[in-house]
């Protein structure tokens, strides 16, 4: 699905990315953890295309394409999806509407009919029940106004309805209280299946108790310094980071 | 030649003295009150066409307007039917003027409102000793639409049409429709202004507005005139007390386009809302200018004007809001706002608070900005392709001045043609 090899990025002339080699295979949700500053949310950023992030070697495949000759918005139609850190507001902009272009343009991508406002609202508000969201969210500007919890809900929910083929969640459990964490992992969990595969990013090893990765990585330094089952997880989270960073060095 | 057109440049004086050799040859034939169109010549003469030495004009030239030889309208019998289907599709009566004569067998006549035409209908607003191009109006215009709602009565929604259309590159024409409007108390009107066209012409339209006690005047305009035209309109309006103006101009269209307003507050509680906005690319030069007089007490002023400016294009807002000594408990409000989608494209904005009395709430502020980055990015990891997306953060930008609009008919025609401006830019 995913396959990352030797991807090197700078920010701003720095090199912040110093040779990434990863695999996620369809159906695999993978995990990865690291200290603060080490280019965790860089890769994010750079799978999704940001501007502003410089890709100065290496390679990306997903799904056999090349994904980094792609612009975000066609990366979005190939079903790559990236949950924000720290979503964006977006003032006159209203949540349902966002919603229906967004579902239409990938859909039309995908060579799918688009949905009249009538279906794609009974889908929005399934979807938004499933996620415990209160349902003037829909009516709402996009995340103007929202907790934090609840753009982090937006972010889910969206990804619940695009039922992208790569989810890329960016710390998506920050700030989360535990019953959001639930409404989020729940969220992610009933996205997995044989075709699906998802990216976590996370700092903390308590998403993990709720999303089971299939594998964990390690990211220090800009690179990847360690790579286990979901044991590995449980390791970190009583050894800290510090260790296997010195490892790596 | 007295000492302001003596001071002006050449190219100025020439273009001011080929209006005047015009009159000079028409005069005898010009319809109306003979008394007050002399007047506007004599201001005219003693004016000539504005310079950006007039304080009110500092941001806006008129040099292309003033090197143009414009020529009298041919009598007009085209058929206009390609500029009739740009008509936004409102079910109401409509007068229309070709090339600013009246043309009966476009028009639908309304039967709520009285309206007389066939000839200028000047009114008792208008200042063409002040504003030079409210006197070239009254020294050249033809014809008007006098528009009266009686005291009590719903006039429903009237469409006011100019159609510019004999224009062309080598024979450029000009206009100078002359309308007036009075609604009696408590009357109620929806006024929705369309000027389109096309070829080279000059559309130099003034109206004057009358709002007697607790009459309600919703008046939308849309200039989407030929963009090798000049549109210089001039708008009066005395609101009486309990009176509302709610205005709106959408301007897309013209070389060079400007609104200008002046809007009075006459009467305890009466209210105005001046809003505008601008969407100009390539060239295009758009000025909305306006002075609100608050001279009563308790009146509220509300001015939104949004530009979105792309290209080379310019905006220029200048607003100003007077307040008389005795207009105590004036609640004024007035905001530029400008999106510049092009690191070429430039805003003037000069918003100005005059207050001469001491009780009040006034204020006034600009912003000038891009595109978010951030918030396109975040439209287009979602799936939405690059200009789908700046078309939904530029509408959100403007979705705030539309909202208000309760006229719902109105509204449409103004989003639609805010979508059609928007498919012609990303093309």
């Amino acid at each position: 699905m995913l396959e990352i090899r030797g991807l090197t990025a700078t920010v701003d002339g720095r090199e912040i990315l110093h040779g990434i080699d990863l695999d996620v295979p369809a159906g695999e949700v993978h995990a990865i953890m690291g200290p603060n500053g080490s280019g965790k949310s860089t890769l994010a950023h750079v799978l999704a295309g940001r501007d502003g992030y410089e890709v100065t070697g290496g390679r990306v495949g997903f799904g056999g394409r090349d994904l980094l000759a792609l612009a975000p918005e066609e990366r979005a139609a190939a079903g790559l999806f990236l949950a924000f850190q720290y979503p964006v507001e977006l003032p006159g902009v209203g949540n349902a509407n966002f919603l229906r272009t967004a579902l239409n343009a990938v859909r039309r991508a995908r060579g799918e009919s688009e949905l009249d406002a009538v279906q794609f609202l009974k889908l929005a508000r399934a979807e938004a029940k499933r996620l415990s969201m209160p349902e003037d969210m829909l009516k709402r500007n996009v995340n103007v106004g929202f907790s934090g919890g609840e753009k982090k809900r937006n972010e889910v929910l969206q990804m619940a309805i695009l039922r992208p083929r790569l989810a890329i969640l960016d710390e998506t459990d920050s700030g989360l209280d535990i019953d959001a964490l639930r409404i989020v992992a729940d969220g992610v969990n009933a996205l997995r299946g044989p075709q699906t595969s998802a990216l976590v990013i996370t700092h903390y090893q308590r998403l993990l108790d709720h999303i089971v990765p299939d594998r964990v990585h390690v990211l220090a330094h800009g690179r990847i310094v360690r790579s286990g089952g979901a044991e590995l997880a449980r390791q970190l989270e009583l050894e800290g980071y510090a260790g296997m960073a010195a490892d790596a060095a | 030649m007295n000492t302001i057109v003596a001071l002006q440049p050449a190219w100025l004086r020439e273009g001011a003295a080929s209006f005047l050799a015009r009159y000079e040859g028409l005069r005898a034939r010009l319809p109306g009150d003979t008394a007050v169109r002399e007047a506007g010549a004599a201001a005219f003469r003693a004016r000539g066409l504005p310079g950006v030495r007039d304080e009110a004009w500092h941001y806006t030239s008129l040099r292309p307007l003033a090197e143009t030889r414009f020529a009298e309208p041919l009598t007009a019998i085209a058929a206009c039917d390609r500029l009739m289907a740009r008509l936004p599709a409102i079910d109401a009566p409509r007068l229309v003027f070709v090339d600013g004569r009246y043309r009966d067998d476009l028009s639908v006549v309304p039967g709520a409102v009285a309206v007389r035409v066939g000839g200028p209908a000047y009114g008792s607003l208008a200042q063409p000793e002040r504003d030079n191009m409210v006197a070239l109006n009254t020294m050249l215009t033809g014809d008007g639409a006098a528009i009266e709602v009686a005291a009590g009565a719903d006039g429903g929604t009237l469409l006011l049409v100019s159609l510019g259309s004999g224009g062309t590159a080598e024979r450029p024409i000009a206009f100078h429709p002359r309308h007036a409007l009075h609604l009696g108390r408590a009357a109620r009107l929806a006024l929705i202004e369309v000027a389109i066209g096309e070829g080279v012409y000059l559309h130099n339209p003034v109206l004057e507005a009358t709002l007697e006690e607790g009459a309600v005047l919703t008046h939308l305009r849309l200039q989407d005139e030929s963009r090798a035209a000049f549109h210089l309109a001039t708008l009066y309006a005395d609101i009486a007390a309990g009176a509302s103006y709610d205005g709106f101009t959408l301007a897309v269209g013209a070389r060079l386009g400007r609104l200008e307003v002046h809007a009075r507050l006459a009467g305890r509680g009466a209210a105005a809302h001046v809003n505008a906005a601008q969407l100009l690319g390539g060239r295009q030069h758009g000025d909305v200018t306006s002075v609100i007089t608050h001279d009563a007490p308790a009146c509220i002023s509300r001015q939104t004007v949004k530009n979105v400016l792309s290209g080379h294009a310019r905006g220029v807002f200048q607003g100003r809001i007077a307040v008389a000594r005795d207009a105590q408990k004036t609640d004024g409000y007035q905001m530029n706002q400008a999106l510049l989608l092009s690191p070429d494209a430039e805003v003037d904005s000069k918003p100005e608070l005059q207050i001469h009395a001491d009780d009040v709430k006034c204020s006034h502020g600009a912003t000038v900005g891009e595109l978010d980055a951030e918030q396109l990015f975040y439209l287009r990891s979602r799936g939405i392709a690059a200009t789908d997306a700046r078309a939904m953060l530029v509408r959100a930008f403007l979705g705030g001045a539309l909202e208000p609009i309760a006229h719902e008919a109105g509204r449409r025609a103004l989003e639609a043609a805010i979508d059609q401006w928007w498919e012609s830019e990303a093309a």
